[in-house]
């Protein structure tokens, strides 16, 4: 079994409304060096291994996880180490 | 005509799309189809009602897409029935990729429910026929993420094809050119933020969506029945 840990953003260029309300309020706050805020999602998926994991996770995000259309993702997998 | 309302669990304006229909249209059939049906091949217009189908879980609309009825939908789409999507429903056939964009939070951050100013840009469609071009409607909108994006390019090519049925008069979600509803390609699919099917009465604060329902019996009459 592995951790897989997708994350989803907004794609660059798109104006991100959760992201400027965080930043505004960081400012008020007086952290007047925070230049931007992005707001995603993160996701952990518990997967059991397999050759094809990387294809099958992509696609997962593709179809479901991420909306292409304004959003990117990335992922990570994380092993176990062995004992 | 007869008429398919779908309800996906969490739908919640499938009554009202149900009663605008039966009780505005000549329509034979109005069923309130359960999202776990095989196929909705036999109706002649399919109709995605407004609610949080599914939660809103992950995006609005993101997993009703996949729900066992779309892929029948979808189908039916391709094919040229008329298809209409309020609100969530609107969200659902973003996410099915029946209608290019996507829908973000509101650019204030605010869930928005109430009446606004919906400007027809396009009574040269199935579903706005009985409206006139550039008049305003007074329609609910009920939603926290109705904030239409789409690329620049898709914008022109939507403006260029008269694609954009309705638009926002004033800039009330930070939609993209304020629109409120558009059509695919071949025009036999719309989906649409703002709420006709509770715009049905004087007496609840307007009677402006009942062209809508209207507009998309009158299109099926023309279309389907012979007159002698």
């Amino acid at each position: 079994m592995v951790n897989v840990h997708v994350y989803i953003t907004l794609k660059e260029g798109v104006l991100d409304p959760q992201g400027h309300a965080v930043q505004n309020s960081l400012t008020a706050l007086g952290y007047e060096e925070v230049e931007k805020v992005n707001v995603g999602k993160w996701l952990r998926l518990e997967v059991a291994d397999g050759n094809n994991l990387d294809s099958r996770v992509e696609n997962m995000c593709e179809q479901l996880l991420a909306n292409p259309v304004i959003e990117n993702y990335t992922y990570h997998v994380e092993r176990e180490a062995k004992v | 005509m007869k008429a398919a309302v779908i309800v996906f669990p969490g739908s919640n304006c499938d009554t009202d799309m149900s009663y605008a229909l039966s009780d505005f249209t000549d329509a034979e059939t109005v069923d309130l189809v359960p999202y776990t049906a095989e196929s909705v091949a036999e109706y002649d217009a399919i109709f995605l009602p407004g609610g949080f189908s599914y939660g809103d879980y992950l995006r609005s609309g993101a997993i009703a897409r996949f729900a066992p009825v779309m892929q029948s939908v979808i189908a039916e789409a391709e094919q040229g029935k008329t298809v209409l999507g309020i609100c969530n429903g609107f969200q659902i056939l973003l996410e099915a990729g029946l209608l290019p964009g996507a829908m973000k939070r509101n650019k204030d951050l605010k869930y928005i429910c109430r009446t606004v100013d919906v400007k027809v840009e396009n009574a040269d469609t199935r579903f706005s026929g009985e409206y006139e071009k550039g008049e305003t409607l007074r329609i609910p909108i009920a939603h926290g993420e109705g904030n239409y994006e789409c690329d620049g390019q898709t914008y022109e090519t939507l403006k260029k094809n008269n694609r954009i049925v309705f638009t926002y008069e004033a800039d009330v979600n930070g939609s993209t050119g304020q629109i409120a509803g558009i059509t695919n390609e071949a025009g036999n699919v719309l989906g649409m933020m703002p709420h006709p099917e509770r715009a049905m009465e004087t007496l609840l604060g307007s009677e402006d969506g009942r062209r809508l329902f209207t507009s998309v019996y009158r299109h099926w009459r023309d279309t389907h029945v012979v007159t002698t």
